[in-house]
């Protein structure tokens, strides 16, 4: 079903900020998940007569539960301070995309429900009754954001919407209302082990032919291994890099890396997905399962280190989250981690971003890498959300932003950042992250990608940048579909590692 | 006597209210590591960044220029008023109170130019003025009363103060004194005890609020130390 048609916003010179229209994008809703992906995942297949008490039950259950959505619903003042930063309001116009407003969609009803001044003067205070509207305005809207957390770094009490649209969806869930794109990826990991839902063997059979590929391209065999007992590192990455273009180039960039390091390492065929989109609802039992597979495959294993591939929020869910849910990780007193946590190498930080591994190496001149290789680029980076925002790599902060840039002019000799404001902590959103990056929400796609879009214009006509380097697959799969819409070309788009492929030398 | 008995519930509500609002962000866990980053990696980082947060208003600096000077003026100036008015509590009064006094005086000024500020916005601008609730210009209106009262106080028609910190004095040892009837001050007392009242059933639980924000006050440390909450915990032992 093909989505209908919509303007594609123009290009300023700078970004704007624009005059509110209310409404804007309220005829847009993602499509809703059916009834056997909505039952697979423990949920309702549909709205039953006792929505109201449940969503109310769930709300009151994720406030005993979250600190930060109790503070975050208490705290705001409605200052103002978000209301420009949300890349969804600045290319929709639809004031329900700021922040704030956003937030102020639950926030109303928990004041009506659960404070004593929403009780007493709803209407001095902006509380509102739960009703069927106000669900479907949270199916609306929670999924016109992509939990980039660009309004937290801006927030005076750090109030990020990520976590009140997280718990959104979770309540939208626990009533029966689900989105079809999230649940359905999330049935396909638990069954078969990644998102794609590909099969161990169609996993081999992909690998063997990306060897060959390799062969034939550089005469060199280098091996990409699967289910290898004993092997040193387990690298963990998103399944779109077994299939798509252009995330493979980055597939094969790590393959190359391990090669010419000379370490031994795997990828997992129950474990085939560093992708997590239980992260995209308040759900922790269901990241916690998801994450699950990557622990039970390096005990299963028997490796030394687990790596990450190039993906945004799963590196926020590997970094941040990982030690909490699965024991991948240090410091950890309780039967559950220890005997992980025994068998890991203590010499590299657990888990490690492959931007982290691959910078090491070049650093101490364990590989060798001839920039020259990559002299018919000039190439830009995109700090993806979730790494710059809700992550770190390295041993200080910041080591994030750091990091990739230092791997790509390792690797390249033209670089240009972006403008000041748009890369970094303040970076814009791809547009597509947070459970977006389906067809059904194009509209929020390309709408949502115009600040980058033009923070992208800017430096190309500065610079004649013509690559735009990423180190996440939503990014990358968002941004070879939207960026044409801008009029720039799809295979400008690609990974830090497509870029470290190309430079490595191979004995 | 009315004002007396307002006083003393008053400021019960205040500290039941609020103590009871800190218990309850503190009973309730922060199961995951959130905090935004860049953020320290150690707890004396974090002091630090919060204290950068409290006092200089950092991330509203790095948001919006004009929020945040507004934003600063007023709470800024409505420190050094709050802590002039200590003189009104203590016998004798602490020297540093003493030293802040003629600051404390013309802070007013800067508290009401900087409510003005964030009033006018809240009109003025058309994303802020579609989020403001009734409630919003209610209580930026409520402290400016309270300043413009105080100001007048100050700089135009002083009130009885000996009477005044005799009958404060009293409260605080439940010897309860008689209150000067100056309309403006009746106005002043009444407003503050209508926002002591309101303050730990509204937004300006954005006070303690902010200490208990997981992005603010959590160090970056996750993949150095195992971070399980109780109820997370329990799902642990399953395995």
């Amino acid at each position: 079903m093909a989505a209908p048609e919509f303007d594609i916003p123009e290009i300023k010179d700078d970004i704007e900020v624009p005059k509110l229209r209310e409404g804007a994008m309220s005829h847009v809703k993602s499509f809703p998940a059916a009834r056997p992906a909505q039952e697979f995942l423990g949920y309702p297949g549909e709205l039953a007569d006792d929505w109201k008490e449940r969503a109310l039950g769930k709300m009151g259950d994720l406030l005993g539960k979250y600190r930060s959505l109790k503070v975050f619903l208490d705290a705001c003042v409605h200052c103002g301070a978000c209301t420009d930063k949300c890349h969804y309001y600045l290319g929709t116009s639809d004031p329900n995309n700021m922040p704030v407003a956003r937030q102020e969609l639950m926030r109303k009803v928990y004041r009506r429900y659960f404070t004593t001044a929403g009780k007493l003067f709803p209407g001095l205070v902006g509380a509102k009754e739960l009703t069927r509207e106000t669900l479907d305005e949270w199916y609306n809207y929670y999924y016109q954001c992509s939990e980039c957390r660009r309004c937290s770094v801006f927030c005076p009490y750090g109030i990020d919407t990520a976590e009140i649209t997280m718990a959104g969806r979770e309540i939208l869930d626990h009533v029966g209302i689900g989105q079809k794109y999230t649940n359905e990826i999330l049935g396909k990991v638990i069954k078969i082990g990644n998102n794609l839902g590909l099969p161990g063997p169609a996993l081999e059979d992909t690998l063997l032919g990306l060897e060959e590929d390799i062969e034939a391209d550089t005469g060199v065999p280098v091996k990409m291994p699967l289910d290898v007992k004993g092997a040193e590192v387990l690298l963990i990455t998103p399944s779109a890099d077994f299939f798509s273009e252009p995330h493979v180039e980055s597939l094969i960039g790590y393959a190359k890396v391990f090669h010419a390091a000379g370490t031994s390492w795997t990828l997992s065929s129950v474990a085939s997905e560093a992708g997590n989109f239980g992260l995209f609802q308040a759900n922790y039992e269901m990241m916690r399962k998801v994450a699950m597979r990557i622990r039970d495959a390096a005990l299963e294993l028997g490796v030394k280190r687990i790596v990450v591939g190039e993906c945004g929020h799963a590196w926020r869910v590997a970094y941040s989250f990982w030690n909490t849910l699965t024991g991948i990780g240090y410091g950890a007193d309780d039967p559950f981690s220890i005997e992980l946590q025994k068998q890991l190498d203590h010499n590299y930080p657990q888990p490690q971003h492959i931007c982290e591994l691959t910078n090491d190496l070049i650093k101490s001149g364990r590989i060798k890498v001839d920039p020259s290789a990559n002299d018919d680029l000039v190439v830009t980076f995109h700090d993806s959300c979730n790494v710059a925002r809700a992550s770190r790599m390295g041993d200080t902060p910041g080591g994030q932003f750091d990091i990739p840039r230092e791997v790509i002019k390792a690797v390249v000799n033209n670089f240009h950042d972006m403008a000041d404001g748009t890369i970094r902590e303040a970076t814009f959103c791809c547009g597509g992250g947070g459970g977006l990056l389906t067809d059904d929400l194009m509209e929020v796609r390309v709408k949502g990608a115009l600040p980058r879009a033009t923070a992208l214009t800017n430096v190309v006509k500065e610079h004649q940048v013509n690559f735009l380097a990423l180190i996440c697959a939503i990014c990358k799969a968002q941004f070879t579909k939207v960026l044409p819409k801008y009029g720039f070309d799809m295979s400008m788009v690609g990974g830090v590692h497509q870029l470290v492929s190309k430079a490595i030398k191979l004995d | 006597m009315v004002y007396a008995g307002l006083f003393y519930v008053a400021t019960l509500v205040l500290v039941v209210g609020l103590a009871y609002k800190i218990f309850d962000y503190s009973r309730t866990p922060a199961p995951l590591k959130i905090p935004t980053t860049p953020a320290p990696t150690t707890k004396p980082g974090v002091v630090y960044r919060m204290g950068k947060e409290v006092v200089l208003f950092e991330s509203l600096f790095k948001s919006n220029k004009w929020i945040w000077l507004f934003g600063w003026l007023f709470h800024m100036g409505l420190f050094l008023v709050l802590a002039r008015h200590l003189r009104y509590f203590t016998e004798p009064v602490w020297f540093w109170v003493d030293i802040v006094q003629p600051f404390g005086k013309y802070a007013s000024i800067m508290m009401v130019a900087g409510l003005a500020g964030l009033f006018a916005r809240r009109f003025l601008v058309d994303r802020v003025r579609y989020i403001s609730t009734p409630s919003d210009y209610l209580m930026l209106l409520l402290l400016i009363g309270i300043g413009l009262s105080g100001m007048m106080m100050t700089f135009v028609v002083h009130t009885d103060i000996v009477a005044l910190k005799a009958f404060f004095m009293g409260l605080m040892y439940f010897d309860v004194q008689p209150l000067p009837q100056d309309p403006i001050l009746l106005v002043h007392l009444a407003l503050v005890a209508l926002l002591m009242l309101i303050f730990p059933l509204s937004k300006l639980l954005h006070a303690p609020g902010v200490f208990f924000s997981p992005t603010r006050n959590q160090a970056d440390n996750p993949r150095e130390h195992r971070h399980v909450a109780a109820w997370a915990a329990r799902l642990d032992q399953n395995n």
